[in-house]
């Protein structure tokens, strides 16, 4: 029976209610006392060996015959109109095969706007034309021959520059927009009444992906039929923009993302780049491989937004009793920006809270979602503000946040937790980094001249997935089995983790599953992003193993003529009362017979909240005379419900933490405000950490089943470990110096600055 | 032996030389890399091409010996030598130590930077079979990897040591 039901789906801090078609009954869920074999224990990933011997093929190794290579012309000025593009000796060039510009590019929608060449560009890197050759080499060359007409318009690039009503305007309606916007209780009064205020401001940098596989796609052409490999988080995504841009049917549009190398949420849905290759394709009759360079992806392929952050609390007797936040995010020309507000809202049991998210337009890149987009900004400064009270309050700053931390219910929606253990966070993240030991003022380094600190911050995000997600398992006649799905395995380790679903359910073993991701042809399942993966895709994947494990022991029942309720399938085999037949062997009777087993993931309960807790603490030791700051110790506390595979999750949480470590101290787009280029296009000036950066991290899960959210009661973790790193350096850095740093990176010129200050 | 300097182009010269122990014939402009000849002539994809300007070490393979950047490495001057990358690793369907180690010590995430961090290791291990952790993170601190695989990927390295040891 297939019914319609309305569910509430939280996606990166925005809730909304969508439809989900379900099927089927759903699979009991797995609580804390099922016996697992598989889920929950350590598994190396399923595709390793294509990863390691250099095998597995990306979107950039991707060749076909006579594939040619497009390249983009990107604009030099930050603002400026397109009057003419002269093409004409680019095309003589031996090589070359085609041009596309504004002027003759046929009409292609692009996120709301009629084409991807803009009559205005609008920031450096902005797309003028693109070029098809027969190698990189000739299309890069063609690039500079082609002569384009600009008129120069003024522009604005830095986010406070661009709020300021003085700068030029980039659209009709200003530069600044409304973006979001929370009121409860009454702030005024309880910022009049509260005994104790502080009011800080906080800024955070640029900071750009670099996912180490640029963004690009390979376009190609079977009659009307288009097939688009991408690099992508969302291979449905992806086709739906090319639908947008094409106006031609779905059913006319495959995509393929099989491995891909990095996204970090960059990679969310169609580039131009991929409509630019389609064209091509479609004009030539050839495929065309169409992928940016190192510097393209600096400055074209989004980033996590500056801001601007103020932050008011207010507190009455040692209890918190009033926030107020005003964030202005650069959106660059983005039509949404993501919330640093959104943690302010639900973190802390606070009565009193006015938070508003205002998006800024700048002549710069645009914003791509980046990993825990909003929420790693909005954390560094509420998660300071929190410690800046606590030091005025002369309390601990971890025993202020146990104040607040208490609430069972979600404070903007009134609606409960399914399960919340930011508590137990706390007590193993103290007990493991020996927060008893922590001093206020912190205290003498191992060599004169240096200060230790320790500080700790709190996260909160979504990761409780959503329908619609759908799966079939197929059982072969040799008891190996199939999963495919529709999803995408960015790098967290996906294919294991539903490997390892479908093997519990059928009882074999987890190398005789097969996964088959990253294809249109799946069936569905949501974007790879804002934590969904785990929570939206595995209880699909349980039901449609389910479902096989059902059908295959009803053959058995027949092949065996033993009654189906004697009979369970373990370790490859079907076994009654003793006697093991394996699979292979049941279904050797019935010649090429397949089992195929469908399932859908269920609606989100209508009465809960499904969220992830987590908590970091940091240790770190400060040269005074220099500024250096060295982060020795990070401890990882998360509370994501089941941990599937014990192995990669730690991976995934030590990979945020270093992402974070990034931003923490030493990543930061700068750009030329004159010019409007930006200076750090590369991977020598723009310093992402590298394995000397890296401080010890030790990673811990409360690890109890959130049995109300989903069958398999985990949640999302990608993006919860990037969360409050950010913070807890900074606040570890406040207590070893007595210094308190409001701008990231906190450089060694930061921190000097804030020391001379002093 | 590497030829001696004669002059070579504008255009396309023969370039012989050993590609994971069997001989390799290109004919490539002087100015290619030999991370695009392995890639684009010899249709071998481990290496990456990230950043193309040696700040990554995504293309690292092991030339005569020696971890290189191969697109810091003109084709043209691999005349007569001995160029090794991951494709060459694994030997009669067993994968090498290293190879085995980044798997069960969950070493990559999304695998893009692996070739280049696998070869670091395998050229460290041969010139030092007892590496301690800073060695370790010396031969890899030209490997940036974005999803943060370090810890593992140290741990992999020191893990191969210790198994080779052993053996």
């Amino acid at each position: 029976m297939t019914r319609v039901v309305r569910t509430r789906v939280e996606f990166e801090g925005t809730v909304s209610e969508e439809m989900a078609l379900i099927q089927g009954e759903d699979a009991p869920p797995w609580d804390a006392t099922a016996e697992l074999g598989i889920v929950g224990h350590p598994h190396r990933r399923i595709e390793g060996v294509g990863k390691v011997t250099g095998r597995t093929r990306y979107t950039h190794d991707l060749r076909f015959p006579g594939m040619l290579h497009a390249r983009i012309l990107r604009s030099q000025y930050p603002r400026a109109r397109v009057r003419r593009v002269d093409a004409n000796k680019a095309l003589s060039l031996p090589g070359v095969r085609a041009v596309l510009h504004r002027f003759n590019a046929p009409k292609a929608a692009f996120r709301g706007e009629e084409t991807i060449f803009r009559d205005e560009a609008r920031f450096v890197g902005d797309e003028i034309a693109a070029v098809a050759a027969e190698t990189e080499e000739i299309a890069a060359e063609a690039l500079r021959l082609i002569a384009v007409d600009y008129e120069v318009l003024p522009h604005v690039v830095d986010l406070e520059e661009a709020i300021d009503d003085a700068s030029p305007r980039i659209d009709e309606h200003g530069n600044v927009h409304d973006a979001d916007k929370h009121d409860r209780g009454d702030v005024k009064k309880a910022l009049r009444e509260a005994d104790t205020v502080i009011e800080e401001t906080y800024r955070t940098p640029t900071q750009l992906h670099n996912s180490l596989e640029t963004h690009g796609a390979v376009a190609t052409w079977d009659g009307d039929l288009l097939t688009v490999y991408e690099s992508t988080q969302h291979v449905f995504g992806v086709r739906q923009g090319l639908q947008a841009a094409l106006r031609i049917p779905l059913s006319k549009i495959r995509v393929v993302c099989e491995h891909m190398g990095g996204g970090f949420g960059s990679k969310g849905g169609v580039g131009k780049y991929s409509i630019i290759a389609a064209l091509f394709a479609r004009e030539l009759g050839v495929p065309v491989r169409c992928v940016l360079d190192r510097h393209e992806e600096n400055i074209a392929a989004g980033n996590r937004s500056a801001t601007l952050q103020r932050i008011t609390l207010g507190a009455k007797q040692g209890r918190i009793t009033a926030i107020v936040h005003d964030s202005w995010s650069n959106a660059g020309l983005g039509r949404w920006v993501a919330d640093p507000t959104g943690p302010t809202k639900g973190l802390y049991d606070v009565a009193n809270v006015r938070t508003r998210s205002y998006r800024v337009l700048a002549n710069t890149g645009s914003l791509a979602a980046f990993r825990a987009p909003g929420y790693v900004e909005g954390t560094f400064a509420l998660e300071s503000a929190i410690d800046e009270l606590a030091e005025k309050l002369a309390v601990d700053p971890l025993a202020l946040r146990r104040q607040h931390a208490g609430a069972e219910k979600d404070l903007v929606s009134g609606l409960r937790y399914s399960l919340k253990r930011l508590v137990d966070c706390y007590d193993i993240g103290a007990e493991e980094i020996g927060w008893s030991k922590r001093k206020p003022g912190g205290s003498r380094g191992s060599a004169p001249g240096l200060r230790r600190g320790m500080g700790m911050a709190s996260q909160t995000w979504s990761g409780g997935g959503t329908p619609p997600a759908y799966a079939t398992v197929h059982v072969n006649p040799d008891g190996t089995a199939i999963v495919r799905i529709g999803t995408q395995d960015i790098g967290t380790g996906t294919r294991t983790i539903l490997a390892q679903i479908c093997a519990e359910e059928l009882g074999i073993a987890v190398g005789d599953v097969r996964v088959e991701i990253g294809d249109t042809e799946s069936p569905y399942a949501p974007i790879s992003a804002g934590s969904l993966t785990v929570a939206s895709v595995t209880p699909a994947v349980r039901v449609a193993a389910m479902d096989a494990r059902e059908q295959l022991l009803e053959v058995a029942a027949g092949v065996l003529e033993t009654p189906k309720a004697e009979l369970r399938m373990e370790g490859g085999a079907v076994v009654s009362r003793g006697a093991r037949t394996t699979i292979a062997k049941v279904l050797e009777e019935l010649a090429n017979y397949t089992v195929i087993g469908k399932g859908a993931r269920r609606p989100n309960p209508d009465d809960l909240v499904l969220k992830t807790f987590g908590a970091h603490f940091a240790e770190v030791e400060v040269d005074l005379a220099t500024g250096e700051v060295n982060v020795e110790r990070v401890v990882a506390v998360h509370d994501i419900g089941r941990v599937v595979n014990p192995l990669t999750a730690r991976s995934q949480v030590e990979g945020g933490v270093i992402q974070a470590l990034g931003y923490a101290l030493s990543e930061e787009r700068v750009v030329d405000e004159p010019t409007g280029h930006v200076l750090t296009t590369g991977l020598e000036t723009y310093k992402v950490p590298t394995v000397k950066d890296v401080p010890k991290i030790v990673v811990r899960f409360v690890d109890v089943p959130d049995i109300e959210a989903n069958n398999v009661g985990a949640k999302g973790l990608g993006e919860p470990p990037i969360i409050p790193t950010a913070a807890a350096i900074a606040n570890a850095v406040a207590n070893a110096t007595g210094v308190r740093v409001r701008t990231l990176p906190l450089t060694r010129k930061h921190l000097l600055e804030a020391v001379a200050a002093k | 032996v590497p030829p001696k300097a004669s002059v070579i182009g504008p255009g396309a010269a023969d370039v012989a030389f050993e590609v994971n122990g069997r001989p390799a014939h290109v004919h490539v402009p002087p100015h290619r890399t030999l991370l695009d000849a392995l890639r684009e002539d010899l249709g071998l994809m481990g290496a990456k091409k990230v950043c193309d300007e040696g700040t990554c070490g995504a293309c690292t393979v092991i030339l005569d010996g020696r971890p290189a950047y191969s697109c810091m490495t003109l084709a043209v001057a691999c005349q007569g030598r001995s160029v090794e990358t991951v494709e060459g690793l694994a030997r009669d369907g067993q994968l090498h130590p290293v190879q085995e180690a980044f798997i069960a010590e969950d070493a990559f995430q999304c695998g893009f930077c692996t070739p280049g961090q696998i070869m670091s290791v395998v050229a460290l291990l041969r010139a030092n079979s007892a590496p301690t952790h800073d060695d370790v993170t010396r031969a890899v601190a030209g490997n940036l990897c974005r999803c943060g695989a370090y810890p593992n990927i140290v741990a992999a390295a020191l893990s191969a040591a210790r198994k080779k040891a052993r053996a």
